[in-house]
């Protein structure tokens, strides 16, 4: 029934939304984790802060989700999207789903995660896809003040008392053998890199650990040694916090569907 | 962490060619964080263009007690202001 370039065209929408939805699930889980330190931040200050990166963080999910839902057959709302979903359909790595243990962690976390994302947003600004290139303008700033923030506390924990530079470098050692995935790009298709569309995650690993590398070495924090974990978020296949993150994320939405404020 | 916060105050200039305003107070380790403290609390709502900190133990302020001494004096001097004088009808300004 279809033509050869209609099937071209339904594979190339299925493989940008799946790419889609790996950039807005990201954004969606780290958002959660992050929202989940309001109230409980060691200053009342930081907790402004977190929900402020948090927002931001949900901001580039609202915009992302339902370009994602628009390419699907059939179409489907950012609601569907972030609260109808089951675990194996969310396309999220597993670094930003993991909990969120103390600060230094949550630290070390958000310095991986948007050092990440500061080069992903930079090269996707010049993306043929004009959706993902007017996220990227709004997100570029955005994740930059994040990149900041996690960088001027790891700073001041590695480099501060000997109680915090111990629990500053075991969050980094907890978190560094998720960073792998962020780098992976084998399930992203090709032919979105070849078509300008996508960036090469493999392409933003060197930038985004040099830059790292520079904040561990002025917080005297060692690189870890680590062998990378066996991620496969992209794949759907998730850790064991994902199915916990999800029952709070998504309680109220299944519980009373249509609900609205 | 508390404890080793210290408190500044926050300037926020809402427009260019306006001056900085003091809109508030905020705990920060340094003046880098306070800065960062600052933005997030006070130009969320894009309240600002430019802000200071300032360490609060370096503001020298009046005190409510010398209230008296300090303003009343100027209550009753209403030639300090302009409008108090009459501009004669042959002046041209």
């Amino acid at each position: 029934m279809t033509s050869t370039s209609d099937a071209v065209s339904i594979s190339g929408r299925m493989s940008l939304e799946n790419y889609v939805l790996a950039l807005a699930d990201d954004a969606l889980i780290a958002s959660h984790r992050l929202t989940e330190w309001v109230a409980r931040a060691p200053q009342i200050e930081e907790d402004i802060a977190l929900g402020n990166i948090a927002l931001d963080l949900l901001g580039q999910a609202r915009l992302l989700l339902p370009y994602a839902g628009s390419l699907g057959e059939p179409a489907r709302t950012e609601d569907e999207l972030a609260y109808l979903r089951d675990e194996r359909m969310f396309r999220n790595v597993s670094l930003v789903e993991r909990e969120n243990g103390d600060f230094a962690v949550t630290m070390a976390r958000l310095l991986l995660f948007s050092a990440y994302q500061h080069e992903l947003y930079g090269r996707l600004l010049g993306s043929t896809d004009p959706t993902l290139a007017a996220v990227s303008a709004k997100a570029a700033k955005e994740v930059a003040y994040h990149r900041d923030h996690a960088e001027q506390w790891v700073r001041r924990l590695g480099d501060g008392t000997a109680e915090s530079h111990a629990r500053m470098q075991a969050a980094l050692d907890a978190e560094w053998p998720w960073v792998d995935e962020l780098f992976d790009g084998t399930w992203l298709d090709p032919a979105l890199v070849a078509d300008g569309v996508a960036v090469d995650p493999a392409d933003l690993a060197a930038p985004a650990l040099a830059w790292v590398r520079d904040v561990l070495a002025e917080a005297t924090l060692a690189e870890p040694e680590v062998r990378p974990a066996v991620s496969t978020g992209r794949d759907g296949r998730h850790t064991e916090a994902m199915g916990f993150l999800l029952a709070e994320m998504q309680h109220l939405a299944r519980s009373h569907p249509g609900a609205a404020w | 962490m508390t404890q080793h916060s210290d408190l500044w105050e926050v300037f926020v200039r809402p427009r260019r060619g306006l001056a900085h305003v003091h809109a508030g107070s905020i705990h920060a380790t340094d003046a880098a964080m306070a800065l960062r403290n600052a933005r997030d609390v006070y130009t969320r709502r894009q309240e600002g263009v430019s802000l200071w900190v300032v360490p609060a133990a370096q503001i020298t302020a009046t005190s409510p007690d010398e209230q008296d001494s300090f303003f009343d004096p100027a209550a009753d001097k209403t030639y300090r202001h302009p409008t108090f004088y009459e501009v004669p009808d042959d002046l041209h300004i």
